[in-house]
């Protein structure tokens, strides 16, 4: 176990040092120059070469990126070359509001997507079993920043039951996270439904029912804990997932969280805040990854670490 | 309703007024509202600040020593209490207002001017604006890392600063009351260092009292402001990270005041034709041109009778449609609403008959092909697709390039890459209300150069030497002399036809019910996008 979590760790760090090298790389070949757009429309020629010195832009690539690894070491994610910020500072700021978002949205997907795929399952083949694998299919093919926006013109422009956007109360969270979590209610409706199948087909449960136990203790004891354990697993590897669909949930809520900033980082090529971003959500995908294989043979004992 | 908006803008710059001005100085102070924007404010110190959501909140938290007159592009004096200008003009003296008040209660004087000016023309400072205090002397040494002070700026006594410059410079109080001049108080931006953009300390008419980083800022009335009466709302809070759609529906439902992106093309007719809306949507002039360069390098548009021919190919009123008439069509660099804007020029016509004898005149009969480089976000390719119609039209056959906007201007930086660019969301927009700011780094020789703004790559030295003249030209009475000289240059300009000018951009923006003041204010040319220090609140009045 312990040789198991070091040589995982060990592989993540590699990981992380080959996204950081591929991301840094092509940030250093985007042919848009940092310092010329630092010193304006108005800037000579010289000024601007003042500038990238300042910043270190004329060394060459391998010196930018292992001083950049240096800086990395003390936890120095430099400053934004257009806010003149600690970049560190601001993912800090904007953390807690990712994290509660994502929270959220993994309690809707869970609560969604389990329910919907056993009622599927249990009712197999029935009119209401199509009818939620229609549902099913539609939020995992809609694009997000369509729901995104038509769940805020339903349920806050007509109906008024939350605020148009923002950030603050209990409120605001409920639209972001089911368009978020929507995507995953449909991916876990599925799985659920196939593994509640399988599992109704299981000697064990047809035991059970001939032991004369009733149908829902049976559910609840045998099927359930033995369908879901699959899906525990995916929960990690949905982080992944996540962070690509918080940068446009985000921007259409107005949510403060790390999507919106890496989203406007990106417009205006600002190199540092997209660097810092891709690194922190980079740990965050590892991390759940990892976090999905040890939970695994915790939640089923077949699963073996080698 | 173009051409009345037009001329009452242009009634009111020129006519201005006291008049005017009173009705809306004389609202009583109070209340308070809400402004949205979509991006993030990255900055709020002056010397760095260069963006639509910061320029006009910083015009708010600092001051400069010269201003404009509310919603209008005239100069009036602002930290000055009066200035004199030397014979030859290259000696500005200022004399400053007396117990100015920075917002942490320390008196502002003259060597806060001289400090601020010295800090933003530092090389350290990495300051967007640095280039336009050029023609103060000692600036070339500063420039270079040689000298730490701006040897022409000297403080005469605590309320006298003298400014020398190099060459005489007509445009140098415009150059006073613009952001990048806005006087700081130096014991802050040290205490700060690099945070001081985070910990903005002025002595404008409103401070900063809280800023939730991604979310909100705040902004309270300075009770100590000098200018009497001024600002007239007791707080301001700045929304940020809102689409400009959920924007306006939270106007629409009382949650904001005024969209500070103003309205999304998406919304516009909906808006503007609702009756319950209609009476709040403003409209406004933006010194702003829309233009196709071509490149005078690149054979064929080094011939000019090619430039002349693409002029007169142009459908501009179809490239206003493709906006929704969010512009008027233009016929020559400046915009309407800039002083030395030749009104009674009319252009070239669109005429593609014409058109096509010119390019044949040229040794052109058949046409040829070319590239349009657009930058590639909508609606500029939909725009790019319009001209490259028109050119077909006359034989040309024009492929489109849609690239990133740093690939757009990387290429219109080289002298050999891109033919012809469409300037759409790159497109010039004035640092300040003078025609000269439409010469230098667009169309004159010294943005002629690699990675320079200038991507036609027009250089006329005889117009060089002309805006040298009309630049030198300091004495506030030879001012109309000066627009006219400005005048000529542009339409000299036009007979070489570097350039299609295609549109002036419009903007078009709201305010809920219950806010005040005259429109003006709520487009204003200069402090953009708003004047927060005008605007006031019905609640109170």
């Amino acid at each position: 176990m312990w040789g198991y979590l070091i040589r995982r760790l060990g592989e993540s760090l590699l990981i992380l040092l080959g996204i950081s090298l591929v991301t840094f790389a092509l940030l250093y070949l985007v042919p848009a120059d940092p310092a010329r757009q630092i010193a304006g429309r108005s800037a000579t020629a010289e000024t601007v070469a003042n500038i990238r010195a300042q910043l270190g832009l004329d060394q060459p690539f391998y010196v930018q990126y292992f001083r950049y690894l240096g800086n990395l070491l003390y936890g120095d994610l430099g400053r934004s070359y257009l806010q003149r910020t600690e970049v560190s500072e601001l993912i800090a700021a904007r953390m807690p509001a990712t994290l509660l978002l994502m929270l959220a949205a993994i309690v809707v997907e869970l609560i969604m997507g389990l329910t919907i795929g056993a009622i599927a399952a249990i009712r197999r083949n029935s009119a209401l079993d199509h009818s939620l694998m229609v549902f099913s299919f539609v939020t995992i093919s809609a694009p997000q920043f369509v729901v995104g926006i038509l769940l805020l013109y339903v349920f806050a422009v007509q109906l008024q039951w939350f605020p148009i956007g923002g950030y603050g109360t209990f409120s605001h969270l409920v639209l972001p996270a089911i368009t978020i979590g929507l995507l995953g209610t449909g991916w876990y409706s599925r799985m659920m439904r196939s593994s509640m199948i399988d599992v109704l087909a299981q000697d064990y449960v047809r035991t059970a029912r001939a032991k004369g136990l009733g149908r829902l203790r049976i559910l609840v004891r045998h099927v359930a804990p033995n369908a879901i354990l699959p899906i525990i697993a995916m929960i990690g590897i949905d982080i992944g997932l996540f962070m690509s669909g918080i940068v446009v949930v985000e921007s259409v809520f107005g949510w403060p969280g790390i999507g919106q900033l890496a989203w406007q980082a990106i417009q205006r090529v600002d190199i540092p805040i997209i660097m810092g971003v891709t690194l922190v959500s980079a740990c965050f995908i590892v991390l759940g990854n990892l976090l999905a294989d040890l939970v695994a043979p915790l939640v089923d004992p077949r699963i073996k670490l080698k | 309703m173009k051409t009345t908006l037009m001329t009452s803008a242009l009634a009111l710059a020129a006519a201005l007024g006291t008049a005017q001005a009173q009705d809306f100085t004389d609202a009583k102070q109070g209340g308070s509202m809400i402004v949205t924007y979509k991006d993030d404010v990255s900055t709020l110190d002056p010397a760095i600040g260069y963006d639509w959501q910061n320029w006009s909140m910083i015009k708010s938290l600092f001051d400069g020593l010269m201003d404009y007159e509310p919603g209008t592009t005239v100069l009036k004096k602002d930290l000055a209490e009066d200035y004199t200008i030397s014979e030859d003009g290259t000696v500005f003296t200022f004399k400053l207002r007396e117990g100015v008040k920075f917002h942490n209660g320390r008196e502002l004087t003259a060597e806060d001017v001289k400090y601020s000016l010295d800090r933003v023309t530092n090389p350290e400072t990495q300051s967007p604006g640095a280039g336009f205090f050029g023609s103060i002397e000692g600036y070339d040494a500063m420039a270079s890392g040689e000298a730490t002070s701006l040897s022409g700026v000297m403080v005469i006594d605590p309320y006298t600063v003298e400014i020398k410059l190099s060459r005489p410079d007509a445009t140098f109080l415009h150059v006073m009351a613009i952001n990048f001049s806005s006087v700081v108080p130096k014991e802050e931006v040290e205490k700060y260092g690099p945070d001081f953009g985070k910990n903005p300390v002025g002595s404008g008419a409103f401070k900063l009292a809280d800023w939730t980083l991604g979310q909100s800022l705040t902004f309270e009335r300075n009770m100590d402001y000098w200018h009497e009466g001024v600002p007239k709302l007791d707080q301001i809070t700045f929304e940020i990270g809102l689409e400009p759609i959920v924007a306006l529906l939270r106007l629409q439902q009382g949650q904001a005041d005024i969209p500070g992106d103003g309205i999304p093309p998406a919304k516009f007719l909906e808006v503007t034709e609702d009756p319950a809306y209609k009476d709040f949507v403003i409209e406004g002039g933006q010194l702003h041109t829309g233009y196709i360069t071509m490149n005078v390098k690149m054979p064929p548009f080094d011939n000019v009778k090619v430039r002349q021919a693409i002029n007169m190919a142009i459908n501009k009123e179809r490239a206003v449609r493709i906006i929704n008439g969010r512009a008027v069509p233009a016929n020559q660099p400046l915009p309407p609403t800039m002083p030395g804007y030749a009104p009674d020029y009319e252009g070239y016509p669109y005429d593609p008959e014409a058109a096509k004898a010119l390019l044949a005149e040229a040794g052109f009969p058949d046409g040829f092909e070319t590239e349009l480089f657009v930058y590639n976000t909508d609606p500029n390719p939909r725009i790019a697709q319009s001209f490259q119609q028109d050119l077909a039209a006359i034989g040309i056959t024009a492929e489109i390039r849609n690239l990133a906007q740093a690939n757009v201007i990387a290429a219109g930086g080289e002298p050999d890459q891109a033919p012809m660019i469409w300037s759409g969301g790159m497109a010039w927009i004035a640092d300040f209300p003078d025609p000269s700011n439409f010469y230098g780094p667009i169309l004159g020789c010294d943005g002629a150069v690699q990675g320079g703004w200038n991507w036609s790559w027009y250089c006329n030295e005889e117009l060089d030497a002309a805006a040298v003249e009309a630049d030198a030209m300091t004495d506030p009475a030879m001012a109309a002399e000066r627009e006219a000289k400005w005048r000529d240059i542009y339409l000299k300009i036009m007979e070489d036809a570097p350039w299609v000018p295609v549109f002036n951009e419009q903007r078009y923006t709201m305010r809920s019910a219950k806010l005040g003041g005259p429109n003006e204010i709520y487009v204003d040319p200069v402090h953009v996008p708003v004047n927060y220090d005008y605007v006031f609140s019905n609640d109170v009045q």
